[in-house]
């Protein structure tokens, strides 16, 4: 993490969960399932949400290779972006694999990695 | 319920003037709207402006005061912002002020100054209309979003990226005569094909180019339009607003706009017409995938078919049904703040018969406006009618 980095409670809280290996969601009374920092449930407008064990690997649903990227992540390009579903919840992060290589359908892990241009951290979909 | 005349336009020139200042830009378009109307600033009871990135690109907050004293208006200022709909939700703002009878007479536009930030800093500013935490800090890009409705588009509905160069031929060749355009040259589908990749499957000529520029309407009550003998036969008869979710991947749809479906039936039945009645469209072409899910969104083709349309040649100048005749934000450019009121006055002026594509929309009495804001987390759309 850069020195100017700001914690952001719920984000980085799921940050050091999912690298502790307890990645978990929020789980809506109808099974709807929501990243952290969430107080109600945008499907039903529940503020019942309960903490639930994320399932170990997710299927990517789309995905694109980024090749002009923001400049935080200047020299990480070309990198493939991707949306995948894990059980109820989708998350959004960087595939760590060649771009080419990625495709809908693929199974994959979540993880945290470091990017290579500020060393933040972010949400890495590692091919299983 | 008072009806809403769109009593002036006026519109800068769309392109790079890293140059010029958010406060010159709307000044422009503001008097330049106020004598096409034949309006005096006195009679300004109010502005609606809408800005998105004005505290990163100009390091300005609070720009409608600023803005009415630029066009010389002492009349209260608001600035609206919804992203790339800020003025889109201005103008439906200044729509419903004067129909429940509290103004008159209300300018309403917006202005962008982009270039000045270059290429990586106008992508990081789009950026931020994205979920910062859970979509910005995994590298999305506003391109990259796009993106993945894109090939979300195409494992669910089909298509291909020619179907897609097909929209950005057309909106380039609508450019062409539109002297407010950025860029009034025609390209090819190879063109398109072979330009550098942003985000697969888009590259640089499926995406609207960095702009600056400023946009303004002067909205009138009926009443006031006909004591002061105003031209101003072109009416905001319906208009409408939708939101969603503000990440992708918690939306129930990867390759559709709910947001833009609330807004166009709300405007549909605002107006009381239905999708058969449009004659024309100006949408949310951002990206070529764009004015795919906006058409699909406003009812014009069903879902899955709007992929298709341009290459068919539906939606072209000479088609049954053109859209973006402005030349869209793909060729007429993207001052962010300034497009959702640009796309009413390049609108009105169609159908006032004085743009230069107006002979394509001969006889037509029926847009409708389509602006997004986001991956569409927020959409405007407006039904406009003219008076035969």
């Amino acid at each position: 993490m850069s020195d100017d980095e700001t914690y952001d409670a719920g984000y980085d809280d799921w940050l050091d969960a999912v690298e502790d290996g307890e990645a978990y969601y929020l789980e809506g009374p109808e099974g709807d399932g929501w990243l952290p920092p969430r107080r109600v449930d945008p499907a039903t407008g529940s503020r019942e949400l309960t903490e639930k064990q994320l399932p170990e690997t997710g299927e990517v649903e789309t995905f694109t290779v980024v090749h002009v990227p923001t400049p935080a992540f200047e020299q990480d390009a070309p990198f493939a972006t991707a949306i995948a579903r894990f059980g109820p919840a989708r998350i959004t992060g960087i595939v760590e694999a060649d771009p080419g290589d990625v495709e809908v359908g693929m199974t994959v892990a979540v993880g945290v990695m470091e990017t290579e241009t500020t060393g933040d951290r972010a949400v890495v979909f590692r091919p299983q | 319920m008072t009806d809403v005349r769109i009593a002036g336009v006026g519109l800068t020139k769309f392109g790079a003037s890293p140059e010029r200042t958010g406060r010159d830009l709307f000044a422009e378009a503001g008097l330049d709207a106020l004598d096409d109307a034949g309006v005096d600033q006195d009679d300004v009871e109010a502005l609606f402006y809408g800005n998105f990135m004005g505290e990163l690109a100009e390091h300005q907050g609070h720009q409608g005061p600023l803005m009415a004293e630029a066009v010389g208006v002492d009349a209260p200022a608001t600035r609206y912002e919804a992203a790339c709909a800020s003025s889109g939700v201005a103008v439906a703002e200044a729509v419903k002020n004067i129909r429940n009878g509290e103004r008159d007479v209300v300018l309403v536009g917006g202005a962008e100054r982009m270039t000045n930030l270059g290429t990586a800093g106008a992508t990081e500013a789009l950026a931020i209309a994205a979920d910062d935490l859970w979509e910005v800090k995994a590298g999305m890009t506003f391109p990259g979003a796009y993106a993945l409705m894109a090939n979300a588009y195409f494992s669910e509905y089909g298509g291909e990226r020619e179907d897609l160069a097909a929209i950005a031929v057309k909106n380039h060749e609508n450019a062409v005569p539109n002297e407010k355009a950025q860029y009034q040259r025609e390209i090819s589908i190879e063109d398109v094909i072979e330009a550098p990749m942003v985000a697969e499957p888009l590259g640089l000529y499926d995406s609207c180019p960095i702009s600056d520029g400023a946009s303004a309407l002067v909205l009138t009550s009926e009443e006031f339009a006909e004591e002061h003998d105003l031209d101003a036969p072109v009416s905001i008869t319906g208009t409408g607003q939708g939101g969603d979710l503000m990440a992708l991947h918690d939306r129930d749809f990867l390759a559709r706009s709910p947001a833009a479906d609330k807004a166009a039936a709300e405007a549909y039945a605002d107006a009381g017409i239905s999708a058969d009645d449009v004659d024309f469209a100006e949408v949310h072409d951002c990206f070529t995938i764009a004015e795919v899910l906006a058409m699909e969104s406003l009812g014009l083709f069903e879902v899955g078919e709007g992929i298709s349309a341009a290459r068919d040649g539906k939606t072209t100048r000479e088609g049954e049904l053109p859209v973006n005749l402005s030349g869209g934000l793909k060729a007429k450019g993207h001052p962010v703040g300034a497009t959702g009121a640009s796309q009413l006055a390049e609108m009105a002026s169609l159908l006032r018969g004085d743009h230069p594509n107006s002979e394509y929309v001969e006889g037509a009495t029926t847009g409708v406006t389509h602006n997004a804001g986001g991956t569409v987390a927020s959409a405007v759309v407006h039904v406009l009618e003219v008076e035969q």
